[in-house]
């Protein structure tokens, strides 16, 4: 079994396109008014605090954030073998009236972000929820789109998409993992 | 086959010290849950419990109860009177005639020792014991492991002593389980004839004062003691038990280190126990309470079982 | 049983060993009308005889097993007597005694003669009614022993229960010297034993039951050898199963006070660890023990201060048995597997040799208790077993002749199977 890996985006390339990622936030929201950056477990977390910290080294201000951790709201929990580990969920924050934007690193299915807003409406009512991906790889099974995409890519099924971020991987970079074919 | 507890939770002593830190671990996020205004999850939605308790006990069932219903099961309360068990009928045939029904789990508390364990080889529904006479009370010592954790972190090497009656303690003895196997040391006070003969075979000391047991803990568990044991001659009067084995406030300001006192209730104040320790800043007894909620949700997620030959398909889905 | 009328049996070529003539030496012997009529050297094939070649076989006089539970009258779902007579044959024994506790209990001629008819009625074992100690077994007023003797009773016990008073139990140690019968005794201190279920100890700490310890059976064990001393009674202790008993034995012994006892096959081989898992097969009264335990009744046998081999076989429904562990009643069978855990955990252990367990198992138990048989000298009944002390075989409780399955032996692999049991010069089990 072998694979081969192809980087699409270096730590420059992810650094620019969160920068990117982070106006376009700030565009679509006129500003940071109400607006809550919630990154999904695992690594949509550290991709979220990123985009926060740029918007406040570039507006003055700490938006407010938080993180979830969706496993207990999963559509597939009966059939995903030994229990997968639950990680931290915190929004201390009350959401009405506030603008959610959801921070995630790969968007694929679709699922991941329809278990979120789910566990979102348990928290309360925002006047509005948005998506922001790093990378959207296509693949939908659900209508879920996203608002902000860091970038688009083409990948086979079967083909992975791994997003490492330098706080759990110490690098940042996204990869195409592909497996060769026969194998 | 089945998750990564097995089937059933039957108590700690057929279990890992891995697996006592994965239920302990996952039960941390699910404290998360029961501080939100929508204390529910839709985690167990569909799933049918049945709570079958032979002996009455209004706390441990009530916290089960929230612990399912926070994770969206459906929850239906056995009692032994007014069901068909009190007219006689045998557990198996009680065990059989849920399972008939199509439930997915059964918390069950009984008189036997052992209980828990025959229901689990009888019936295909996940089992969870909820005490089962004399033996284990495994929910109860997990919350009291992860109320322990919490305040010193790492369990190994701390030192912890029950004190009372482990004689006929299912909670004492699950904490011996858990404990030893997280690299504690234990020790027991209590008296002699409130003791199991063999209980040094078990891995622990035995203190016969309270003084040297306070000297030497970390953390004292206190165990109820019961009216049933005067009255059946084990010791001669509660007032005496008091004034031998009682944590008492004036015993604790001797003590050479700020110990943690829990208790799993419900607590016999001013005999095992003196009000103002029950209530005071050493105590940890209601961080006990939440957390048992939290324990069971968290052992409740780890047994409803993954169907493997699906886990593929899924693998294959992904985000 | 009239045992005149069948024909001549020879069984041909075996190992004799009987201990009580003290012979071991491979041979044929010749049965006539029901006994022995020659036993050892080659002899010839008398006309009309059935022979048996039984080369590579032990010949040995019948098994005698003095501690068994029929559950007639009374409990007849769960063990007749014809059951558990053909339960006997079936693991070599050619007599076994039947304790009393029976409902009602046998503690008068009427039922004690019942037992007896219902036994030779079925054909197999010859029985051997026990008669209860005191009325009901309840402890209180001493049964007519005379009446039961008469009957057919070859011994008293209240076995299930001890006698509590210790002035009924010396009363009935005197008046049964009039009989020449033993009086046997369970063991067992009912005020350290309530509750418990199995013994206390390491297991029992482990599993959270309630023991019983090992001084519940010691305490009546010395408490019955000095009530022997001071009336010159004979005291039998049944089932023993703790080291101290098998030392306080020997301390009455080598007094020369007149108490035998015997011990269980289970006893000699397993111990509290086959609990585990609340197994209820291996749930009786007296419970296992530890391996210490086991170590010193082996011992004891060796060294002659424990006389016989017996089985305590006590059928119960499998219902009774599939319940919580403490609610479980006490009690396996044992008939049919005895021989063979005898011969695996003591003949090819090298604990006892093969004269010791068949003097343990038949001789001694025939003198003990006064029986016919116990000897395949001439004239003697002819009650034989014949054994392969060899063969290898797994222990099927489905096939048990016996109505009860309960056994903590089930799918083990033993070493010793009977092969052929003769009662009366009648072949009454042939191995399939």
């Amino acid at each position: 079994m072998s694979s081969s890996s192809l980087t699409v985006l270096d730590a420059r390339a992810v650094d620019r396109t969160l920068r990117r990622m982070a106006d376009q936030i700030l565009e679509l929201n006129a500003g940071t008014d109400r607006l809550v950056i919630v990154g999904i477990q695992r690594r949509g977390v550290q991709l979220a605090d990123r985009i926060v910290r740029i918007i406040a080294a570039q507006e003055g201000t700490e938006v407010a954030s938080g993180a979830l951790d969706i496993t207990l709201y999963r559509d597939d929990l009966q059939t995903v073998g030994p229990r997968p580990v639950v990680g931290s969920t915190s929004l201390p924050w009350t959401l009405e009236d506030q603008r959610v934007v959801i921070v995630d690193d790969v968007l694929y299915t679709g699922r991941t972000v329809r278990a979120a807003m789910d566990e979102l409406a348990d928290f309360g009512r925002p006047s509005r929820i948005a998506l922001a991906v790093l990378i959207d790889r296509g693949g939908r099974e659900l209508p879920i789109h996203a608002d902000i995409v860091g970038r688009k890519v083409d990948v086979t099924p079967g083909d992975r998409v791994d997003v490492l971020v330098e706080d759990l991987d110490g690098r940042d970079e996204v990869v195409i993992v592909s497996r060769q074919d026969g194998r | 086959m089945a998750g990564p507890l097995g089937k059933d939770l039957l108590g700690l002593e057929p279990l890992s010290a891995a697996q006592i830190r994965l239920i302990l671990d996952t039960a941390v996020p699910f404290r998360e849950i029961s501080e939100r205004a929508i204390k529910k999850v839709p985690t167990l939605r569909g799933a049918t419990i049945v709570n079958l308790f032979f002996e009455a006990s209004t706390r441990t069932r009530i916290s089960f109860e929230f612990a399912e219903k926070r994770l969206s099961a459906d929850t239906v309360n056995v009692a032994a009177q007014g069901s068909s068990v009190s007219k006689g009928e045998t557990l198996v045939d009680t065990a059989r005639n849920l399972e008939a029904m199509k439930i997915d789990m059964v918390v069950i508390r009984h008189m036997a020792s052992g209980a828990a364990r025959f229901l689990a080889e009888r019936i295909e529904s996940n089992v969870i014991n909820a005490g089962d006479g004399t033996n284990e009370h495994p929910t109860q010592g997990l919350l009291d492991l992860l109320t322990m954790r919490d305040r010193f972190g790492d369990l190994t090497g701390r030192r912890i002593c029950i004190v009372g009656d482990v004689l006929h303690s299912r909670v004492a003895r699950s904490n011996i389980w858990g404990l030893t196997k997280l690299g504690a040391e234990v020790a027991v006070c209590g008296p002699r004839s409130l003791l199991p003969n063999a209980v040094e075979s078990l891995g622990v000391t035995v203190f016969d004062r309270i003084e040297a047991a306070i000297e030497w803990a970390d953390a004292l568990n206190v165990l109820r003691l019961q009216l049933e044991r005067m009255q059946a001659g084990y010791i001669p009067s509660l007032r005496e038990y008091n004034r031998v084995f009682g944590v008492t406030s004036a015993r604790l300001e001797k003590a050479p280190r700020d110990l943690v006192i829990l208790h799993p209730g419900p607590m016999n104040r001013g005999v095992e126990i003196d009000s103002d320790v029950a209530d005071g800043p050493h105590a940890v007894i209601l961080d006990q309470v939440t957390n048992g909620v939290a324990v069971r949700m968290a052992v409740l997620y780890l047994l409803a079982g993954g169907r493997p030959e699906l886990a593929e398909a899924a693998k294959r889905g992904g985000a | 049983m009239t045992d005149s009328g069948t024909r001549d049996v020879v069984l041909r070529g075996g190992r004799i060993v009987d201990p009580s003539q003290g012979l071991d030496a491979v041979g044929d012997v010749l049965l006539r009308d029901g006994r022995v009529a020659a036993c050892g050297g080659s002899l010839g094939t008398p006309d009309g005889a059935d022979v048996f070649d039984v080369t590579g076989l032990v010949v040995a006089p019948g098994l005698i097993d003095v501690h068994i539970h029929l559950r007639e009258p009374g409990r007849e779902d769960v063990e007749t007597v014809a059951t558990g007579a053909h339960s006997a044959v079936a693991g070599g024994f050619t007599a076994v005694c039947a304790m009393p506790n029976t409902k009602p209990v046998t503690d008068n001629q009427a039922v004690v003669g019942f037992v007896k008819r219902q036994g030779e009625a079925a054909g197999f074992a010859r029985v051997y009614p026990y008669g209860a100690i005191s009325v009901g077994q309840k402890g209180e007023t001493l049964a007519e022993f005379a009446e039961m003797v008469q009957a057919g009773a070859v011994a008293f016990s209240d076995d299930g229960k001890p006698v509590e008073s210790a002035q009924l139990m010396r009363t009935a140690l005197e008046y049964a010297r009039a009989f020449n019968v033993p009086i046997a005794e369970h063991c067992e201190d009912m005020t350290l034993a309530r509750g418990g279920s199995m013994n206390e100890g390491h297991m029992s700490a482990k599993l959270g039951l309630k023991g019983i310890p090992a001084e519940a059976e010691e305490i009546y064990v010395i408490r019955d050898i000095l009530l022997a001393k001071r009336t010159g009674g004979h005291i039998h202790l049944c089932h023993l199963s703790t080291k101290g008993s098998v030392e306080l034995v020997r301390w009455g012994k080598e007094r020369g006070i007149n108490v035998t006892a015997e011990v269980c096959s289970h006893h000699i081989s397993l111990t509290e660890a086959a609990v585990d898992g609340y197994n209820t097969n291996a749930k009786m009264n007296p419970p296992l023990r530890t391996a210490e335990d086991v170590e010193a009744l082996q011992q004891g046998l060796a060294d002659g201060t424990i006389d016989l081999l017996v089985t305590d076989h006590a059928p119960h429904h499998y219902d009774e048995k599939e319940r919580e562990f403490a609610d479980a009643p006490n009690g396996i069978v044992g008939l049919e597997t005895a021989l063979g855990v005898n011969c695996t955990w003591l003949l090819h252990r090298g604990v006892m040799t093969l004269p010791q367990m068949i003097d343990a198992m038949s001789c001694k138990p025939a003198r003990v208790f006064h029986l016919p048989g116990g000897t395949l000298a001439t004239g003697h009944p002819a009650d034989v077993t014949v054994f392969d002390p060899d063969a290898r075989w797994t222990v099927e409780p489905a096939r048990f002749r016996s109505k009860g399955r309960n056994t903590p032996y089930g799918g083990h692999e033993l070493v010793g199977q009977a092969r052929l049991t003769l009662v009366g010069g009648r072949v009454v089990y042939r191995a399939p």
